[in-house]
């Protein structure tokens, strides 16, 4: 009925556009293939090796792997002692993160302070910063003559370098931004109908919070907890800086590595293949998350 | 000037009428920009008035400042005997000490829970046990015919289903005032009429003080006693056409 009352020239528009989608997915895929022709093979040589050069040395990790004594150096009481710190001081860095980021990460995306721009950097720092860099910082903050640290001697008689305390701190420094970068991005996005709706349903915002809010921060939740973990997992720099080497308190599995690689290879090589193994699994974990986290 | 139909005071004879005789009175004033909206409502105990009027009409943000979602630039508004915002004396009752129920036009379920505890959500944040307060979202759910939904995540739910499990959801937590935004506008043509007459029929069986938001006057004439039009953020004369009754609307 009303198609008699539009414009002479509606119906032929319409009709061409209909032509194009009908013919448009060959099109597209000869589109495709012409793209795919014209990828300049010369970018295939730089691109294949910069594959061989990220795959090339966990594969002879694997292979050189001492597979048969695997099991004997595993069970050996120093490697055990090892694990079983860094399992231990990993999942307290990640608890304390978890504490204290999900709050920092609240605050920064909603609670419109001042400098919150600037702070968002300031507490990004550690991601970026060399490990080592942030080891004589925890040094110069909390050693016995730090800023810190001399008043917690004077005061408490407590000192917190070369203790597992120690190593759990350097953990937390270098992991949390990366949770709190997580629960950031993740904020951001989040919208306040749901809560608006809970409002209107006489909730509270602590109730808001803890019963809207945080279940669909979740999954972002559990993703940055996991790289923070995988990082305080892998910490070197910053640990053997603040917190020594001392077997059964502060040496961690990639401290371990480190030194087993002078006196004994083929623990150096078993211990590697463990982390190895941990982060596959961590990834694993993440699948795609890992991508878009990294995007945000 | 009180005119009223008879419907509307069969519906008020099962309310304990408000100590001026008035459940809702509003002298709403907000300012965005260069809109501007300006109107006044006087709702009596059980009964269901209509808000008609185009897009931008100032109809949504009529919702939001009676909720307690958004402040009021002026005026004041009152619900029973309690004052709950007035710009001259700084009262700020906030949106969830209200008592208003208000069911979105996207019905804003929480999609992590079920059918039932999303109804149950209103009176667990009450402080009910779990327990009780499934207990009173069943209940609420058999009473709106939605009972078989109970189990189901909010994703899976028709138009239809999503509105009653929205509706259950804000009158469980027996509000003082229900406030419906385009109740039916989320709704496939086909269904529309259908979920009207039941939407019609809870809501007067039900019997609280509604105020529900429309662009249809099809919908204003079918869910409520009568109408108020609004336009560019006043009153304007009610729709003529409409068996709506006298405007009660001082303006």
């Amino acid at each position: 009925m009303t198609r008699a009352h539009r414009p002479p020239d509606a119906p032929p528009t319409a009709r061409r556009v209909h032509a194009g989608g009908s013919t448009g997915r060959g099109t597209r895929r000869a589109a495709r293939a012409r793209v795919q022709g014209r990828f300049p093979v010369v970018l295939w040589i730089p691109a294949a090796l910069g594959a061989v050069l990220l795959v090339l040395p966990l594969a002879a990790l694997v292979v050189r792997a001492p597979w048969g004594a695997l099991v004997g150096i595993l069970a050996d009481p120093g490697t055990r002692s090892a694990l079983v710190l860094s399992l231990g001081t990993a999942t307290a860095a990640t608890l304390v993160s978890t504490a204290l980021g999900v709050p920092l990460a609240l605050v920064l995306a909603r609670a419109h302070l001042p400098g919150s721009r600037l702070l968002r950097t300031l507490v990004t720092v550690p991601v970026v910063l060399p490990p080592v860099v942030g080891g004589v910082a925890l040094l110069l903050a909390y050693g016995r003559t730090g800023t810190v640290g001399q008043y917690l001697e004077l005061w408490f008689g407590l000192s917190i370098p070369f203790t597992t305390v120690a190593v759990v701190l350097a953990q937390t420094f270098v992991a949390m931004p990366f949770l709190v970068l997580a629960l950031d991005g993740a904020l951001a996005t989040v919208d306040d109908s749901l809560a608006e709706a809970a409002a209107t349903l006489g909730a509270t915002r602590l109730h808001i919070f803890l019963h809207v809010t945080l279940p669909t921060l979740a999954p972002s939740l559990l993703a940055g907890a996991v790289l923070c973990w995988a990082r305080a997992l892998g910490e070197f720099g910053a640990t053997i800086t603040f917190a020594g080497n001392f077997p059964g308190s502060t040496q961690t599995m990639p401290l371990a590595v480190y030194l087993a690689l002078q006196s004994d290879p083929d623990a150096a090589v078993a211990l590697s293949l463990v982390l190895l193994a941990v982060a596959v699994l961590v990834l694993a974990l993440l699948r795609d998350r890992w991508i878009r986290g990294a995007v945000r | 000037m009180t005119t009223s139909d008879g419907r509307a005071t069969s519906e008020r004879g099962r309310h304990q009428p408000g100590p001026e005789g008035s459940a809702l009175r509003a002298e709403v004033d907000v300012a965005r920009g260069a809109f501007h909206l300006h109107v006044t409502i006087d709702l009596e105990p059980g009964e269901i008035v209509a808000v008609v009027g185009p897009n931008g009409a100032g109809k949504s943000s009529l919702l939001r400042v009676l909720a307690g979602l958004d402040p009021l630039d002026a005026g004041r508004i009152v619900l029973g005997d309690r004052v709950l915002d007035d710009a001259d004396t700084d009262t700020w009752v906030p949106a969830a000490r209200r008592r208003v129920g208000l069911v979105f036009q996207d019905y804003r379920l929480f999609g992590h829970r079920s059918v039932l505890d999303n109804v149950a959500f209103g009176p667990r944040a009450a402080g009910l046990s779990r327990v009780e307060a499934r207990r009173l979202a069943g209940e609420w759910l058999e009473r709106l015919g939605i009972a078989e939904l109970a189990d189901r995540r909010p994703g899976g739910l028709s138009g239809g289903q999503a509105q009653r499990v929205a509706l259950a959801r804000a009158l469980v937590t027996e509000p003082q005032l229900l406030l419906l935004d385009e109740p039916l506008s989320a709704l496939d043509v086909d269904v529309r009429a259908q979920v009207r007459l039941e939407l019609a029929g809870h809501l007067r069986e039900v019997g609280t003080t509604t105020l529900v938001v429309t662009h249809d006057t099809a919908d204003a004439q079918i869910l409520a006693g009568r109408a108020i039009r609004l336009e560019g953020g006043r009153v304007v004369a009610p729709p003529t056409g409409t068996s709506s009754p006298t405007d009660r609307v001082v303006s």
